[in-house]
């Protein structure tokens, strides 16, 4: 019974999360145009070679997306906060865990997907070969969920500070580092056809410990904010 | 059981803490100025000329310990940050936050004269290496701590805030630290381990030492003078800075001695 409720609640949350998006949708759209211009702007400053962009494509995307993903992040927890609903969150039975959980599966399911369903066509523009292109998309699929994780516990921390924007990006994303790294690399492995594998576990075990850890101190980021 | 006859955890108070950092200050702080005095002699004049480097290694002496503080004291400040949190320890959270600025020091400097050394030793000021770059994004985590806790109005929640954050940081310090490593590295392996035998000649070795402690001492008694400043700072209504209570204490405290 109280394993039923719990994830009753967590459905409520990702249904609701998700609700509240459709009813906002310039916000995700908006995220989601802000990545493709940060791509386009690449070919723009540095210039039309090929073979130039075919090479930093990956870094280029990661990066963007890596951007855009942090910019869709401060809105994580920032209207429930103003309107109080967070503080209601915070007293019901059910652990907060699991509303983290439900509200970053909610996060990705909205800003997430389409970041990751768009950036094939981005890659082609930036002349990737079809093998690169579903890698990019795989460890993007891997790796978005990573930043929202590690982003969301500095949405917790700046929550209702002034200048949170700014001092959200400056807290995670130096975190980030490691996922960009490894996610880049995988893609970067299939521009000189090596194998993506050993980045991809890599990848796939910092996706694990985040999923297991990053709520936690979420938690308690959120615990402290709320005081 | 020992019988102690000093009650240590006494000490944990800011209150208590303050006149006993007092009396301190001014011993660590002398020791620290004789050490870079005689630390800085040796380095340039009694230690050899390096077969490879020439002189322009004698920016290491500096370089070495400024990099090593900069690791260490991150990790003693998330230390630090946790206790404070998870036991409500408050002087232990001043801690942390003053030994985050020191620490960012250290790690800029670290930073600073390692491109000055690389400049004519790898003919370029900045390689993008492995422990370069992870120095870099120590510092970054430094920055982000700092700009967290004084953007936080609230003393109690900027010290849980930092130490959340100084938590997570130094869970993802060795994974930045291997992450980085990916790439090939251009940074010459440690000489200095602790447990073969040092590749680096002892009268090399001495000076560096020396300067590694001067550092550490330089430290303590910057941070507590620092964390002297923030007792002040946020106690003021709790411990009274009176000439009575310094004189009971037998301290040299805050404006009594001028």
């Amino acid at each position: 019974m109280n394993t039923r409720s719990q994830f009753a609640m967590f459905r409520w949350i990702v249904w609701r999360d998700m609700t509240l998006a459709w009813r906002r949708r310039t916000d995700a759209l908006s995220t989601l145009f802000f990545f493709v211009i940060v791509v386009s702007l690449f070919p723009l400053s540095i210039g039309p070679e090929t073979q130039l962009l075919r090479s930093i494509a990956p870094g280029v995307v990661w990066v963007a997306a890596l951007l855009a993903s942090m910019l869709s992040l401060g809105r994580l927890f920032a209207n429930d906060y103003v309107d109080g609903t967070l503080e209601q969150m915070l007293l019901t039975p059910q652990p907060l865990y699991l509303i983290v959980l439900g509200k970053v599966l909610a996060q990705w399911l909205v800003s997430g997907i389409p970041l990751i369903v768009i950036s094939p066509l981005l890659g082609v523009q930036l002349g990737l070969s079809q093998e690169s292109l579903l890698m990019l998309a795989a460890s993007l699929l891997l790796g978005i969920p990573v930043l929202s994780l590690i982003g969301s516990i500095g949405t917790a921390l700046t929550l209702g500070l002034r200048g949170s924007g700014v001092l959200l990006s400056l807290l995670v994303l130096p975190l980030c580092i490691p996922t960009l790294i490894f996610g880049t690399g995988a893609v970067e492995a299939t521009l000189i056809s090596a194998s993506p594998e050993a980045n991809i576990y890599v990848l796939g075990a910092v996706f694990v410990l985040t999923v297991v850890f990053a709520p936690w101190a979420t938690c308690a980021a959120l615990r402290i904010s709320l005081e | 059981m020992s019988r102690s006859k000093i009650h240590w955890y006494k000490y944990a108070s800011p209150a208590h803490f303050y006149p006993l950092a007092n009396k301190l200050i001014p011993w660590v702080a002398t020791v620290a100025v004789v050490l870079f005095i005689l630390g800085i002699y040796v380095a340039f004049f009694v230690a050899p000329t390096d077969f490879q480097q020439g002189d322009a290694y004698r920016v290491l002496f500096i370089h070495v310990p400024a990099a090593w503080m900069g690791m260490f004291l991150y990790i003693l400040m998330a230390v630090y940050a946790v206790i404070g949190w998870a036991f409500n320890v408050r002087l232990s959270s001043m801690m942390a936050s003053s030994l985050s600025i020191t620490g960012a020091m250290f790690t800029c400097l670290a930073l600073v004269t390692g491109s000055l050394w690389g400049k004519p030793t790898w003919g370029t000021w900045w390689v993008w290496d492995a422990r370069t770059t992870s120095t870099l994004i120590l510092f970054f985590l430094y920055i982000g701590f700092i700009s967290l806790q004084s953007v936080i109005d609230d003393p109690r929640r900027a010290d849980r805030a930092g130490a959340v954050l100084a938590l997570v940081g130094v869970i993802n310090v060795p994974v930045i630290y291997f992450s980085v490593q990916w790439w090939n590295t251009l940074h010459q392996g440690a000489t200095i381990r602790f447990l073969s035998q040092p590749t680096i000649a002892t009268r090399m070795l001495i000076p560096m030492l020396v300067m590694l402690s001067a550092c550490w001492l330089y430290s303590i008694a910057v941070v507590l003078i620092r964390l002297c400043c923030i007792i002040v700072e946020r106690e003021q209504s709790s411990v009274s800075f009176t000439e009575e209570s310094t004189r009971e204490n037998g301290a040299i405290a805050w404006g009594a001695d001028k």
